[in-house]
């Protein structure tokens, strides 16, 4: 799949935008006043940028407010729905709680409503059969723990963000190790595909067309998986590995704590990247290429 | 609403004879050609006369070959022509945020509302097949209509209510009718030649249908045979004692 860098920023962005109100939902870090309102507008921005992101990926962005009307069957209009819902409740109880009232029951809405989100976003992905790799529980895990390590770490909750982190670390080596065979075990091949497969082993003979289209451009990027092991190793060392080690290594402050947070984000975006550009299309299959 | 029709009244689809066809691609250029200038946003050409062309297409030939395991035997050339297979579970369909695409309840068609497409690009992801287009020039989704603006038109001749594809085939090898309905004759075409799904394991259940090619018979062959070697009569004793000679 094309790696688009705004579906990249969106994902990477509202994740953290998202795991950030989750910690600030349930009260975390305690303080009131300036504090807490730095905090909720830093979750609000993120979640906000990650959105607009969102919108150039649409063809006609203006008509994005039709895409709240389907929530009952498509995973994106629930998404859009529920990401409303959020920022509105997360909105008034950061208000509130600017202003030294904090009402949990409020935050607790609105931490259960960013972990629903984060949920529904990753079911955009999980729910492609086209896209075996994606097809699987550990999609929703990956974007659930790294939107709630990540917002750990921003919120400064260290060690709950370290144990997060080894469990994101975890879910993803799984998720490569099951990952690299789930195309071969779709069942899916060019003899499925064609139907050919009684007369010898199909294969492409001539393409339908000389040039480039959208099927292969969206579908079958193929660009830059020579690198793909490389940046496996970097991605998690950068989103995981290094956090751990700082998070263990030195005390808690805000010079540390942005290291921390930088080198997870550019490793989450490499992380994100792979899950794109790694997406083998079924599609690919009547063009020869995977 | 973007739910599928818990049934339909009828399955308007085709059916693709991998027999017959020639891999002409005239029912490509027709299919662009209607609906192009017909309802909707036209199909977009990018860079026509550049160096890199490229189109919107509903429709699309691809030629694969089957290599046999058998090392002498020759791989089976076949033209295989590709559009959207108005699936009865449709998946392009229920991921659709916003309502624009659906399938009908009395003809099983799988549409696209342009006017409600924000061109988020999922329905594409979610189809199997490749059918859906993102028009680069309008920022919509574009796909097979089965010609709904042909089949029901009325001010134009009756043997042209088909599609546009279908209409065009100089060889035969498209058929439009109801699946639905096990007298018509695409659905005895099926059960005669035995029509199959492509790949039935994306639990897609398409309504479109493809014709296996036929084992070869190859007519021509007998009358072709070279002219045996020793030949008796008068022929044969000419020939023996001139070469003699």
């Amino acid at each position: 799949m094309h790696p688009a860098p705004s579906l990249i920023a969106f994902t990477v962005l509202s994740g953290l935008g998202f795991g950030l109100i989750f910690w600030l939902g349930l009260g975390f870090p305690y303080g009131d006043g300036w504090i807490a309102a730095t905090f909720c507008a830093l979750a609000i921005g993120l979640t906000s940028a990650g959105l607009l992101s969102s919108l150039l990926h649409l063809g006609q962005p203006a008509r994005f407010l039709k895409a709240f009307s389907q929530w009952r069957s498509s995973w994106l209009s629930r998404e859009a729905v529920l990401v409303v819902a959020t920022l509105l409740t997360f909105g008034l109880y950061g208000a509130l709680w600017t202003f030294g009232i904090r009402v949990a029951p409020l935050g607790l809405a609105a931490s259960l409503l960013a972990l629903l989100t984060v949920q529904c976003t990753s079911m955009i992905y999980a729910q492609m059969r086209t896209v075996p790799r994606w097809r699987t529980p550990l999609t929703p895990a990956i974007f659930l723990l790294s939107a709630l390590a990540g917002g750990a770490l921003i919120a400064g909750h260290s060690a709950v963000a370290a144990w997060l982190l080894v469990a994101l670390a975890a879910a993803q080596i799984a998720d490569w190790q099951f990952g690299d065979r789930r195309f071969a075990g779709s069942g899916t091949t060019l003899a499925t595909a064609t139907g050919l497969g009684g007369f010898g082993t199909p294969r492409l003979l001539e393409p339908p067309h000389t040039g480039g289209n959208y099927l292969l451009r969206e579908m079958v990027h193929v660009v830059g998986r020579a690198h793909a092991s490389k940046l496996r190793v970097i991605g998690l060392a950068l989103a995981t590995l290094v956090p751990v080690g700082l998070i263990a290594l030195f005390p808690v402050g805000h010079a540390v704590a942005g290291v921390t947070v930088a080198s997870h984000v550019s490793g989450m975006i490499v992380l994100r990247w792979l899950f794109f550009a790694q997406a083998e299309h079924v599609v690919g299959l009547y063009y020869g290429r995977r | 609403m973007t739910s599928l029709p818990a049934s339909t009244d009828r399955s308007l689809g085709l059916v693709i004879d991998l027999d017959t066809c020639v891999g002409c691609h005239a029912c490509v250029i027709s299919c662009k050609e209607w609906n192009t200038s017909q309802y909707g946003a036209p199909l977009s050409d990018i860079d026509a006369y550049g160096a890199e062309p490229e189109g919107t297409f509903l429709n699309r030939i691809h030629t694969f070959e089957a290599v046999p395991d058998a090392a002498d035997a020759p791989p089976r050339v076949v033209h295989f022509p590709k559009s959207c297979l108005h699936c009865d579970d449709a998946p392009c369909v229920t991921v659709c945020p916003t309502g624009a695409s659906y399938k009908r309840q009395e003809d099983g068609i799988v549409l696209v509302n342009e006017d409600d497409c924000i061109g988020c690009g999922l329905c594409a992801w979610a189809c199997p097949y490749g059918a859906r287009e993102m028009d680069q020039t309008a920022g919509i989704m574009k796909k097979c209509t089965l010609c709904v603006d042909r089949i029901y038109n009325e001010n134009i001749p009756e043997q042209d209510r088909v599609p546009s594809c279908v209409r065009t085939c100089p060889a035969g090898a498209r058929h439009f009718g109801d699946l639905a309905d096990p007298a018509s004759d695409v659905s005895i075409l099926i059960a005669d030649r035995g029509g199959f799904d492509l790949m039935p394991e994306q639990g897609t259940a398409p309504v479109n249908k493809y014709l296996p090619p036929r084992e070869k018979v190859d007519l021509l062959a007998p009358l072709l045979d070279p002219v045996p070697e020793t030949q008796g009569g008068f022929l044969g004793w000419l020939d023996r004692a001139l070469t003699r000679l």
